[in-house]
């Protein structure tokens, strides 16, 4: 039966993985590029949430409310002073310019925050589910993340499907320059992708803090390095691939941390992604690349 | 006598590394050199060879790596592993730091080409992740690896030490998260500068040789490369083995500056990565000499903002994103035509 609850609490894990992989590989997709200061959203969406429901007293669910509309806004703000002057610029220069973005973030979170761990109170207001005569507790934080995942999955597939922004987004992934000829504006469709994902970054955010409950300016790292493994795990640039790779990712981790070693656990992840991008290079759903000579 | 063009760059750049070694012995010499900065040296040599190593990788051969890091990280064990376990028999301290640096270097070497077989064969991105991903599994074996020497033998342990059912003459050498305790501190600042230079002269003449342009013509076009009949794989394992196992000697270097030797995300783990990719990048990407001088700059510019403590890492992630912005801005190359000197 333990392992049953293991596995619930994978997903949920993975669920969290998920949310945050999907801003990594929308922005990949469109801008081509690796946005390491996602994962220090994730970090002000939690700090946002925290203020708020600590310090100013707001309820918990307008409080993530907030937290999701200030972390949309840090997501245009950055895209437009840090990456939108290097649309031409070497993948590389970009990929620097993200790093000082996340460096930015974490210094200005250890300065108004400081450097201690604060103590997250869980925003969930869900009860506890016991199944199987209580031998299967699954805890109010897990079903609601669960659930999230799921609405958000939904959501966002049918606002690619359905929308006309969805089509831009879509076709801008596909070929940048003719969807401009074809009257699509790039400038406006890379910032809504940006506002997205830095809006499912701060929910991710807030249910991390609440399944995991500490919070300090290294909190968004190594979930955002996490969650970038799972967006290339699933294939990056694929919104489903970043569904499968998050879930995937989160109960390889939880299983290996509970049957193998909590200490390994994030080499036996890491050892996964490698062997599945031997087989398949470019990840479980992602698209075979032809070359041309 | 005429020389070549790359001769003279060449000598530029080792001319800078020697007259920087003298300015700071003269300094060290008549005391003008604070403690703050005498504990810097050797870290400036250390970051300058991970600088100018990952440059291969990263300038000439065109790959992104992200696991840099870990080539130090296994250079700097195996190296401390040796010299823990030499302390008694060889008694030269020099002679044992030679040979350490050499273990650490070809023990890295050793990992990289295991790694660089099976990465190499991915492209941009996917190469980079998984550059990371082994960077970490490096560091993460690090912390639970248990080592111990006794009359009969090696005994090895991923569980703790108690495991390693060594008898009463046992040694505990690698102690998981503990690391390594006591390496001998023969690394010198003049010893540094040895290294740097060595490892200047390898790869500045790698990039002159055969090999080194065959590396590049891969970079610029790997269809073409290939269809004069340059091997792809094995140039490219061929460098990216000499970068690692040059990382594997300044991991040496750091080993044996510090007295205990951990495994900690901030000396080995992703972001010590980056942090010499930043290096690499301000300092120009391919450029050896810019390396050096980003490396140094870079490395000293933190260390003398401590008087501003808090704000220091605020400063220097504005100064690189202002860099990358005035570099690579429509509206700053506009600005730089203009005030150019060159025309």
């Amino acid at each position: 039966m333990s392992f049953i609850t293991y596995l619930i609490n994978g997903i949920s894990l993975g669920s969290v993985y998920a949310i945050i992989a999907l801003g990594y590989t929308m922005v990949y997709g469109i801008a081509k590029m690796l946005n390491f200061a996602h994962g220090d959203v994730i970090m002000v969406g939690g700090f946002v949430a925290f203020t708020a429901i600590t310090t100013l007293g707001i309820s918990p669910l307008l409080s993530v409310l907030i937290s999701i509309v200030i972390c949309t806004a840090l997501g245009i703000a950055i895209e437009k002073i840090a990456y939108k002057p290097l649309r031409k610029a070497t993948p590389l220069a970009v990929l620097i310019t993200a790093i000082g973005v996340s460096y930015f973030l974490q210094n200005v979170a250890l300065l108004v925050f400081g450097s201690d761990t604060k103590l997250f109170s869980s925003v969930v207001n869900v009860p506890d589910l016991s199944l199987a005569e209580g031998q299967i507790l699954i805890t109010g934080e897990t079903i609601v993340t669960i659930l999230a995942c799921i609405v958000i999955m939904i959501v966002l597939s049918l606002f690619i499907k359905k929308t006309k922004s969805g089509q831009a987004m879509l076709a801008v992934s596909e070929d940048k320059g003719a969807a401009e000829l074809m009257g699509v504006n790039v400038n406006k469709t890379i910032s809504l992708t940006f506002a997205i994902g830095s809006g499912l970054a701060a929910i991710a955010g807030v249910l991390l803090c609440s399944a995991y409950p500490t919070l300090n300016p290294y909190t968004g790292a190594m979930p955002g390095i996490k969650a970038f493994v799972a967006a290339v795990f699933g294939g990056i640039g694929s919104i489903p691939g970043a569904f499968i790779g998050g879930i995937l990712l989160g109960v390889i981790e939880n299983l290996s941390k509970a049957y193998i070693s909590s200490q390994l656990s994030d080499a036996i992840v890491f050892s996964v992604l490698i062997i599945v991008l031997l087989v398949k290079p470019t990840g479980i759903l992602g698209k075979k690349i032809s070359e041309k000579v | 006598m005429k020389m070549k063009k790359t001769t003279k760059s060449n000598l530029i750049t080792y001319g800078i590394v020697i007259v920087f070694y003298i300015v700071m012995q003269i300094m060290a010499g008549t005391g003008s050199l604070s403690s703050l900065l005498k504990g810097l040296l050797v870290p400036l040599c250390i970051y300058s060879i991970m600088a100018v190593s990952l440059n291969l990788t990263v300038g000439i051969l065109g790959e992104l790596s992200l696991g840099h890091a870990g080539f130090m990280c296994v250079g700097a064990f195996a190296s401390a592993f040796f010299s823990m376990c030499t302390k008694e028999t060889i008694t030269n301290g020099a002679i044992r730091f030679v040979i350490a640096i050499l273990i650490g270097a070809l023990v890295a070497a050793i990992f990289g080409i295991l790694i660089g077989i099976p990465v190499l064969r991915l492209r941009g991105d996917y190469l980079a992740i998984v550059t990371l991903a082994f960077g970490e599994i490096i560091k993460n074996i690090m912390n639970v690896l248990y080592v111990g020497v006794d009359g009969s033998g090696l005994h090895v342990s991923i569980k703790s030490a108690s495991q390693l059912q060594m008898d009463e003459t046992g040694k505990l050498i690698i102690n998981g998260a503990q690391g390594i305790t006591g390496t001998p501190n023969n690394s010198t600042f003049t010893a540094g500068i040895i290294i740097l230079l060595i490892t200047l002269f390898i790869i500045l003449n790698f990039v002159n040789s055969r090999a080194g342009r065959a590396v590049m013509a891969i970079r610029d076009n790997r269809i073409a490369a290939e269809s004069v009949g340059i091997n792809i794989s094995a140039y490219k394992l061929l460098a990216f083995a000499i970068s690692a196992s040059m990382a594997g000697a300044a991991g040496a270097l750091y080993a044996h500056n510090l007295s205990t030797l951990t495994a900690l995300p901030k000396n080995f783990g992703y972001n010590m990565s980056i942090m010499i990719l930043v290096y690499v990048v301000l300092g120009g990407i391919g450029n050896i000499r810019g390396s050096i001088i980003a490396a140094m700059l870079l490395t000293a510019l933190p260390e003398l903002l401590r008087s501003f403590a808090d704000y220091r890492m605020l400063i220097y992630s504005i100064v690189l994103i202002a860099v990358m912005l005035f570099n690579w801005s429509p509206k700053a190359r506009e600005l730089r035509d203009k005030y150019s000197l060159k025309n």
